[in-house]
This record gives C-alpha cells, structure tokens and sequence, in this order.
C-alpha cells in the first residue's frame, strides 16, 4: 500500500467516525449553495428534479421486455419496498462477483428479470427510475453495506481518490480534502459528499449521475476519461460512499 | 526619421488595425445598455417609468448563470380599476434583450411572478410594469455571474 | 409528451388568492449553442404560457430564451368559481402541451 494512501487511512476513520455527532466537520454541497438554490432542492414544488421523480413513478408502473411484467409487478408500491435501498448502494453483487452502483443494479432487473433491454447510461429513463428509487431514501444515513467483498473497491477507490491524475495534475483529494470551502475560480469547492445524486446540475441544466460528474471533474483537470461504469468510477463511488456514511441523503437534489 | 522610427510607427498602425478589429464582436450580436433602453422604451412606448412600487427580487451574485431564479413583485391592490396589466424582463448583455412578458390583470390576485432565467454574464436586469392606468414602474438589480469553475468537456 | 408538474391548492374559498406553480421539463435550445459537430443547434423554446381559469386567460407569458431550461413559473389567481384551469405550453417546432387541474371553491 503506497504511503500516501496509509496517511490517509485515519482521515478515512475520523470521518466514518463521524456519524451523527454534533460537530461532525463534514458538510454536504447543500451548505456551500446559495439561499435561492437551496430553496430550489428543499421545495418541492420549484425542485426541477422532481420531474425526474414523476417519469420515473410512471415507469415503475410500466410493462417491459419480454416478461412483460413492471417494477411494480415485483416491488410493489416502491414508497414501501424501496424505502432504504439507494443508501445501501453500491453494493456487492454476486452475479458478477464485482461492486456495482445503483443504475447499475436497475439495468441488471431489466435484462436478468424483466428480460428487456438496459436502459442507456445517462438516458431519461434510467434517470428517472433511479430518481424515482432514490428519493425513496431522502432523508435517511447514507449506509454503505458493511460487507467484506466489498473491501478491494473501497481500498482501490480510496488510493484513486489521492492520486493526481490529468494534465493539471490534480488529485480529488486535493480539492476536495484539503481545499473545501475556498473558491475555485467563482465557485465554492465544496467536500464532494455524494449524497444528492442523482442530481440536477444547474450547469447541465438537467439530470444526471454521480458518475457523470466524477467524468466531468476528471475531464475538468483534463484525464482521460474512464467510461461509464467502469471499474474506477466504481470503485470511486463505493469509497464515497464509506466516506459519507451517516451524513443524511438528499437525492434528489440540486446542485450549482 | 529613421529607419527603425518608420518601422516603429508603421507597426503601430498595423497593431492599432488590429487593435480595432478585436474590437468587433465576432459571434450573435449581443443586448447592448442601449439595445436595453431602446427596448425598453418600445414597452413603455417612449413614456417615462417611475421608480418604486416595484421590485425585482434576484440574487446579487448567483451559483450558476445558466439558472437564476427572479422574482417581481408590484404594490398594487389588483382590482378591475386599478392593478397590473404586464410585467416584462430586461437584461443588457445576454445574446436577447427581452427575457419574458408576463400579462396579468385583476384576476390575477397578486402582481408577483416568479420565473428561472439566464445570464451569460455579470450584467444589470430590468423589471417594468404597465399600470391599468397607462403608467410603468420601473426596478433594476446588478447581477454578478462567475463561470463554473471547472469548463467541462461532454464525455 | 414532456413532464410537466403543476402544484396549486386543489380548493380554496372564494375570493381566496392561491398561489400556482407550474415546471416542465423542456432544453429551452437557444439557437445559439454549437452542438458536438459544431454546427449551431436550432432554437427550441417554448415561446407561450397561458393559464386559462374556466376557459377565461388569467394569466400568460411570452418567454425568450433567456429563461431557463426546465420553465418554471410561479404566479398568482383569484379563486373565483369551481371548475378547472388549464395551463398550456406552446413553442417552437408545433410543441403544445396541456395540463388541467380542478378547484373547488367554497363560500
């Protein structure tokens, strides 16, 4: 284990242990927001990815693929089955003996059970359903499943999270540790808690994942960049996670 | 005069050619302060708007340009003889001037609209309203708007 | 069809001011955006926004592209009688959506 990421290690523990304690340090996007954008996520009625969360109530309720059954037809009323399930995600999935997120686990129904075609990464309709799932969790800790096949993606995540990558030569850890709260250009780095994904991105003027904006923040210090669901966004995303755990979930949220 | 004065002043000119041509927007044409006024004056049809018993309501320095939210508020008690007939919504530097016209009247209840716009850039936004008796209020706010920090490629 | 959301107390004593707040999901393309191949994309906006109260326009608005994509618009009406608004969207490339809500006014 390279030294770097050893010296992390007790920052990783200090911040998992964290939870729920007055005066935990760490702080969600949300509090770096301005008031008028935070009014947009706590309502509701202004919250533009609540249009997300009502395509994807209309999915859950639709027939597909060639078992012609619906979300619904398994899961039932989501408000009930889904409630807790995007905080336990990533999770480790046996089936393909690797960590994988919550859009991931989406398209997995449909193909294994619903026998239908994946939904597109970054489309509509996997928005929307994931959307849909996990405004099922608002509110609730982030609770990464304590399982030990999961630990090389969290180890793996970790030591991604330290490394400079790109031409700028910038490490996630670098921003987002050791630099939170000061102004890059005219925005406010914040800590980079994932808790309110997926999200709608006032920059994007629409809806996307979490893996979008690790692509985005990657292309941003111009690295190459992985493709959807591989095995370092991942990774990336399973140690998030862990360093999140306990901090309360906001999906969906807004964010600048 | 030297050679290298006559170099000197003929390179000059060249720069200062060039100079000018910077100057020339390339792209969209965009609002201009006077484009505003003149648009403005179309709306109110050349009639003087009054300050006050209006306000525009934006944050003074915004998150993200490409979603501001604004709102509009008119002291006004909205009855059949007296209330707002419309609202419209100025900016001085986006590739348009015009932002939106809102049209209300006594049904409408209470003169306030609430709406989410663009900004391309720091710049001065414009509300005025038309009175049911032909007289316009007038409000403006200073908006600064500072990219993201990150300019991202679409992956 | 587009999602759209309108939120708006569903009854309200009459003479009662109720507060309306309607979104749908829309790019709002400006006309002056380059696409991936570098060709300027097409504008696309929603260019009207009507409220009609019983079939009676209470409300309406001319957008530009200055506003945001995603329209959102909060506005006010006077609950005069039962029945139902309709709120409509119309914009570039013949795009028309509709949206009705019903009210009960009481009193």
């Amino acid at each position: 284990m390279p030294p770097r990421f050893l010296a992390l290690v007790p920052l990783v523990l200090l911040l998992c242990a964290g939870i729920g304690r007055a005066g935990d340090p760490r702080k969600s996007g949300f509090d770096f927001m301005s008031p008028s954008t935070q009014a947009m996520q706590r309502d509701d009625t202004q919250n533009p990815a609540m249009l997300w969360v009502g395509g994807g109530a209309a999915l859950w309720q639709r027939k597909a693929g060639r078992s012609n059954q619906s979300c619904a037809s398994c899961h039932g009323d989501a408000t009930a089955s889904m409630r807790g399930v995007a905080a336990r995600f990533p999770a480790f999935d046996p089936h393909t003996n690797a960590a994988i997120g919550l859009g991931q686990r989406i398209n997995q129904c449909r193909v294994r059970h619903q026998q239908a075609e994946p939904l597109a990464p970054e489309s509509e309709e996997l928005l929307s359903v994931e959307s849909y799932v996990a405004v099922q969790s608002r509110g609730m800790p982030q609770a990464p499943p304590p399982d030990p096949r999961l630990t090389p993606a969290l180890a793996r995540g970790g030591r991604l999270f330290a490394q400079r990558i790109g031409q700028l030569n910038l490490s996630c850890a670098q921003c987002h540790d050791a630099n939170w709260g000061r102004r890059l250009g005219g925005s406010t780095i914040p800590q980079g808690h994932a808790l309110a994904y997926p999200v709608y991105r006032l920059e994007w003027q629409g809806m996307g994942s979490l893996q979008r904006r690790l692509r985005n923040c990657m292309s941003g210090v111009r690295a190459q960049v992985p493709r959807w669901n591989a095995q370092e966004l991942v990774d990336l995303e399973v140690y998030l996670a862990t360093r999140a755990k306990g901090m309360t979930l906001e999906a969906p949220g807004v964010r600048p | 005069m030297t050679a290298i004065d006559k170099l000197d002043r003929s390179r000059r000119k060249a720069l200062a050619g060039l100079g000018a041509l910077l100057l020339v927007p390339v792209g969209p044409a965009c609002a201009t302060p006077e484009k505003m006024a003149a648009a403005i004056d179309a709306f109110t049809g050349a009639a003087t708007p009054r300050r006050g018993g209006i306000t525009l309501e934006v944050a003074s320095l915004v998150d993200n340009g490409n979603t501001v939210p604004i709102t509009v508020r008119v002291d006004s008690p909205m009855t059949a003889i007296d209330h707002v007939a419309a609202i419209a919504v100025f900016n001085e530097r986006n590739p348009e001037t015009g932002v939106a016209v809102f049209t209300l009247g006594a049904r409408a209840g209470k003169a306030e609209v609430s709406t989410r716009i663009r900004m391309a850039t720091s710049q001065k936004l414009v509300a005025v309203a038309r009175m049911s008796d032909g007289s316009f209020r007038i409000h403006s706010a200073d908006v600064v708007v500072a990219l993201a920090a990150c300019i991202e490629g679409e992956a | 069809m587009a999602r759209a959301l309108v939120h708006m107390q569903a009854t309200a004593r009459r003479g009662e001011v109720i507060g309306i707040r309607a979104l749908i999901g829309h790019p709002m393309e400006t006309g002056y955006r380059p696409g991936a191949d570098g060709k300027v994309l097409e504008r696309d906006i929603i260019r009207r926004f009507t409220c009609r109260y019983n079939g009676e326009i209470v409300f309406s608005a001319e957008l530009h592209q200055a506003i945001a994509a995603n329209p959102y618009i909060a506005f006010y009406t006077v609950a005069v009688e039962s029945g139902s608004l309709e709120f409509k969207w119309e914009g570039d490339r013949g795009f028309v959506q509709a949206e009705t809500m019903p009210i009960t006014v009481t009193g």
